[in-house]
């Protein structure tokens, strides 16, 4: 479904990404963590064409996407969808134009329509009656629902999350892990998460990647990440920076 | 000595290549907007939005500056000729000047502080709060959903701009040499009529065009690469606002000799 093979990233002289190769099958939840700066939020971009790599390839659906021009990775974008680090909502837009956006540029121009899976989109993240709200008065959770309502709203094939939690509760972290365990049961939705949240990362992970100064450490399931016995990984699961008072 | 002339040539070679560099830039946009205009459909509910931000309310400001202008150059106008005893003739020179230069520049600059900076402030906040990244996730391209508008909106209204600022000049141009410096009003129409003719309108119009679309392509262009946060969209809105001037000063002139060939004066 997703893959990337030998993918490297050099920004400046900086080097974001150092071979990176991995496979996500169809229907599968693969949970990326590492530390902040790793090079999560990069490399969900290359999944994707919205940074072109170094080198290396990266294949939605079987096609290879590097080389490929702005305008004929568009279509091939649309059956993949990106939830950003900062929401990225449109702020000239209300919350009901945000959501209604993909929808819209699908093509869809009868407005009941659009109206009812608007609503029913905001009621699976509980944001009924925000609808006439503009972004910059939404609290950032409420920011994050919204974002997550305009990815799902047109059911795409994949759902690229980047920190889904990061910054909420404890409650409405605890139902974004539901919704998108319940996007991957119901409809099949292969998912990848960025996250740093552990509780995050088991509740929906199938497998997780470790990534540390933009190489792969781990991979593997869930329960033998926690099982390992390397330092650098047990410092990560156990929040431990080394530093003494 | 060598070494320093060696620095100058160094300089002026890496200023010839940053300018190519951004001639470069701002060719590729005007492509790729062409490009899309002709062959994708046209958002017109957005450049109808666009058509009510630059040119309906860009009007206040047009109209201050043309009636302005209008007034204090049919004075100094007047002040001159007087003294030539060719009190008349100063309808045609204000006419002809607005039509020509006065109205096309001093719209075209009003509207590059006005619209330029608002169109680069705009896209390069999209810009560097992910936006333009979510528009293409979301398969949209950001120069048809937002440049495309903007075009159409500046070819549509900036002739009309021009127009607007060129009458209104006219009129306070006359008001100001007949009511308050006595001039005879049928002779000053009467010249300004002669010495006028379809052709300053058609040339007033085409040089409006022209600055409309280079006004938009700069201010995009600095939009959609700006970076580094709100100092990035700062500079961005800056630089829009002085290289759009720059341009239509520098491009006027060649214009008017081009467009002489074209609508000759009468
Ligand atoms: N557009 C960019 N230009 C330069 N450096 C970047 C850019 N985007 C990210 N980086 C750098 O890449 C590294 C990884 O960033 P990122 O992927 O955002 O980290 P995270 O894992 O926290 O999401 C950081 O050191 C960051 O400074
Ligand atoms: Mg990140």
């Amino acid at each position: 479904m997703l893959a990337v093979a030998g993918l490297t990233k050099q920004i400046g002289d900086q080097q974001i990404l150092r071979g990176i190769d991995l496979q996500v099958a169809s229907g599968e939840t693969l949970v990326i963590i590492g530390r902040s700066g790793s090079g999560k939020s990069v490399l969900l971009k290359h999944l994707i064409g919205l940074m072109l790599p170094s080198s290396g390839e990266v294949f939605i659906e079987g096609r290879q996407i590097v080389g490929l021009k702005e305008r004929q990775l568009l279509p091939i974008r649309k059956t993949v969808g990106m939830m950003f680090q900062g929401c990225a909502l449109f702020d000239a837009m209300t919350v009901e134009e945000n959501v209604a956006f993909p929808l819209r540029e699908a093509g869809e121009r009868n407005a009941g329509v659009i109206r009812a899976k608007v609503a029913e989109a905001l009621e699976v993240v509980d944001l009924t009656g925000h609808e006439q709200k503009l972004p910059v008065n939404l609290s950032g959770g409420m920011k994050k629902r919204v974002a997550l309502a305009r990815v799902v709203i047109t059911r795409p094939h994949c759902v690229l999350y980047d920190e889904p939690t990061a910054g909420l509760d404890p409650v409405v972290s605890d139902s974004i892990n539901h919704l998108i365990r319940r996007l991957q049961r119901q409809f099949g939705v292969t998912s990848i998460v960025v996250t740093h949240d552990m509780k995050c990362a088991g509740h929906v992970a199938d497998k997780v990647a470790f990534l540390h100064e933009g190489a792969i450490y781990f991979y593997g399931a869930f329960a033998d990440l926690v099982a390992s016995q390397d330092p650098l990984i047990q410092d990560f699961i156990q929040g431990r920076s080394g530093d003494k008072d | 000595m060598v070494a320093l002339f060696m620095l100058l040539l160094r300089f002026l070679g890496s200023t010839a290549l940053s300018l190519f560099g951004y001639l470069g830039e701002l060719l590729f946009l005007m492509l790729e907007t062409a490009r899309s205009f002709v062959t994708m459909p046209v958002r017109w509910r957005l450049a109808l939005g666009q058509i009510l931000e630059v040119g309906y309310r860009s009007q206040l400001v047009v109209i201050v500056t043309g009636a302005f202008t209008g007034a204090v150059f049919a004075a100094q106008t007047y002040f001159q000729f007087h003294r030539l005893s060719m009190d008349t003739a100063v309808g045609a020179v204000v006419a002809v000047s607005m039509f020509r230069e006065l109205g096309p520049v001093l719209t075209g600059l009003m509207v590059a502080g006005r619209v330029g900076a608002a169109m680069s402030a705009e896209i390069g906040t999209m810009k560097v709060t992910e936006q333009l990244d979510a528009l293409r996730s979301l398969g949209v391209h950001p120069v048809d959903y937002l440049v495309v508008p903007r075009m159409i909106a500046m070819m549509l209204s900036m002739p009309m701009l021009v127009a607007e600022c060129v009458g209104i000049g006219i009129l306070t141009g006359m008001f100001v040499a007949v009511h308050l410096l006595g001039v005879s009003q049928v002779w000053y129409v009467n010249y300004m009529l002669r010495f006028t003719a379809l052709r300053d309108l058609e040339m007033a119009l085409t040089k409006g065009f022209v600055f409309g679309l280079l006004i938009v392509f700069v201010a995009c262009n600095e939009g959609l690469k700006s970076k580094e946060g709100a100092v990035g969209v700062g500079r961005a809105t800056t630089e829009a606002v002085v290289i759009g001037s720059l341009v239509i000063l520098v491009i006027n002139f060649f214009l008017t000799m081009v467009l002489n060939v074209f609508f000759p004066t009468t």
